[in-house]
């Protein structure tokens, strides 16, 4: 690990005053201590906000909002999140283990950065981790990659659960600068790899997330997460679906459908939510539309499983959420 | 070597686990091109480990892992992955378990920590190192004392329903021997003591 300075900031004035100098903001530090060690990352000045105020879960009639310091083992068991938003527990309690969640928080959670292996070996080509070296996963070992929203340039999955049921909820990022706060959807926060894979999101420099805000509706209530691994628990998806519906009187009145595991970024399938919507709810439905879960899929030489993996993965998620009858 | 001699020196009068220690991070310095000179000076952290007040300085690279290994010689807490996939370092922080490699020290001016070191009470062992025993629940026992220290937050936050429950709360504790079976038998027992 390189030498830092280190900050505690008392005050969200001094955080964001310390984050507008390049100070590196900590919380959880879970990926950061990580990748500092490896140094990948190397901050000069590293900002503890944990003495901030972004603590708390509050669930009004209309959204659920959840501060940026809460931890992802809280937010998971909060009652009103286990019954109106079932898909943001799930999400949770299938990530990680139960230390890393009893100190990741949420705001970290959405900040994670890619587990492909060559973006955390620093001798290995990576645009993400070194713009313009290439990227050594694109011809090399590649099974945990991505197949939709890449590039010639990064392959890398993201890595975050939450992050996909968010983005099937339309959840938006909350944030906080000298220059005044900004909302913006957390589809739009976490980019696409594109030309620059280093650019992971659309934080400006000094900024600060200080919350989430998920819209809740009738379909938050009827929603769920289902994580496909190697192993049954303490890994990373090949596939994933967040999968929410309002199915009122025989008929789906709103789909909301979201990947991980298989592309760059949080994915939602908007053309699987259009063919679901107004129709009845049954098992060839799910198949039919589960069909279109990978379009526009490159797969790579060692991942083309995850092409029908992720079709499965959706069609089982909608039979689970919406019945199969 | 001029970066080798303060370390040889320090050496004589270190154990040599610290010996160990400061070569790995001469050597890591070197591989790099880092330097300690940012950081010399150190800061002060003060807290609380099984019920003992400390005060130290340390480097800001100090993980709370090393804190309690090479400062505090609270050497029961093990070191495995050093990168939270192995659960060894598993400690109590304000009560809740967490990976003690992936957090610096710094960040924990004022915490009260139990290790595995401060679970026995009055000469009596914890219910669940008891259980551990009783179950025969560990055979090389480098993982064991994670494991321990992760029952023990998992009983408290009440994951022990069954056996399915223990092993999916508990899954943030590898042992490679295997022993998985016994622990699950182990947290189980204690659980029912509780």
């Amino acid at each position: 690990m390189y030498p830092f300075t280190f900050i505690k900031a008392p005050t969200e004035s001094a955080a964001l005053a310390a984050g507008a100098q390049g100070g590196k903001y900590i919380a959880g530090g879970t990926t950061l201590v990580d990748l500092m060690r490896e140094t990948v990352e190397r901050p000069g000045k590293v900002v503890d906000i944990t003495a901030l105020p972004y603590r708390e879960i509050e669930s009004g009639p209309s959204a659920l909002r959840v501060g940026a310091l809460v931890r992802m083992a809280d937010l998971a068991a909060h009652p009103v999140v286990r019954s109106r938003f079932p898909v943001i527990s799930q999400a949770l309690e299938l990530s990680a283990s139960a230390q890393l969640r009893n100190m990741a928080t949420i705001g970290g959670n959405i900040m994670q950065r890619p587990r492909c292996l060559y973006f955390r070996d620093v001798t290995a080509a990576c645009n993400r981790r070194a713009p313009g070296t290439g990227c050594a996963a694109i011809g090399g070992e590649n099974r945990g990659h991505a197949v939709l929203g890449t590039s010639d340039q990064c392959v890398a999955t993201h890595p975050s659960d939450l992050a996909v049921a968010l983005v099937a909820l339309d959840a938006v990022v909350l944030l906080r600068s000298r220059d005044g706060d900004r909302r913006i959807p957390v589809a739009e926060f976490i980019r696409r790899p594109g030309t620059t894979p280093d650019k992971e999101h659309d934080l400006r420099p000094g900024e600060l997330i200080v919350g989430i805000e998920v819209p809740g509706g009738a379909h938050t209530a009827r929603s769920g997460y289902l994580k496909v691994r190697d192993r049954q628990s303490y890994e990373f998806a090949l596939a994933s679906a967040a999968v929410a519906l309002d199915i009122r009187d025989g008929v789906i009145r709103d789909a909301r459908v979201a990947v991980g595991g298989v592309a760059t970024v949080p994915w939602r399938l908007s053309d699987v939510e259009r063919l679901l919507i107004g129709k009845a709810p049954g098992a060839e439905l799910w198949a039919a539309a589960s069909a279109h879960a990978a379009d526009g899929a490159k797969p790579l030489h060692g991942n083309g499983f995850k092409v029908e993996l992720a079709k499965r993965t959706v069609e089982r998620q909608l039979a689970s959420i919406g019945g199969a009858a | 070597m001029a970066q080798g001699t303060p370390e040889s020196d320090r050496s004589l009068t270190l154990t040599r686990r610290q010996f160990v220690g400061a070569v790995t991070t001469t050597a890591g310095l070197a591989t790099t091109g880092g330097s300690a000179s940012a950081t010399e000076d150190g800061v002060p952290v003060s807290l609380t480990v099984n019920g003992k007040h400390h005060a130290v300085v340390v480097d800001a690279r100090t993980s709370l892992l090393d804190l309690l290994r090479e400062d505090l010689q609270l050497t029961g807490t093990h070191k495995g992955c050093d990168q939270g996939a192995c659960g060894a370092c598993t400690v109590l922080l304000d009560g809740r378990r967490i990976n003690s490699c992936l957090t610096l020290a710094v960040m924990h001016d004022g915490a009260e920590l139990t290790t595995i070191e401060g679970l026995a009470e009055g000469g009596e062992l914890h219910p669940l190192q008891r259980a551990f025993i009783d179950t025969d629940a560990f055979q090389c026992g480098y993982c064991t004392a994670g494991q321990i220290m992760s029952g023990v937050g998992c009983i408290r936050e009440g994951h022990c329903g069954s056996g399915t429950e223990i092993r999916e709360w508990m899954s943030g504790n590898i042992c490679r021997c295997g022993a998985y079976q016994n622990i699950v038998a182990a947290v189980q027992q204690a659980a029912k003591e509780s």
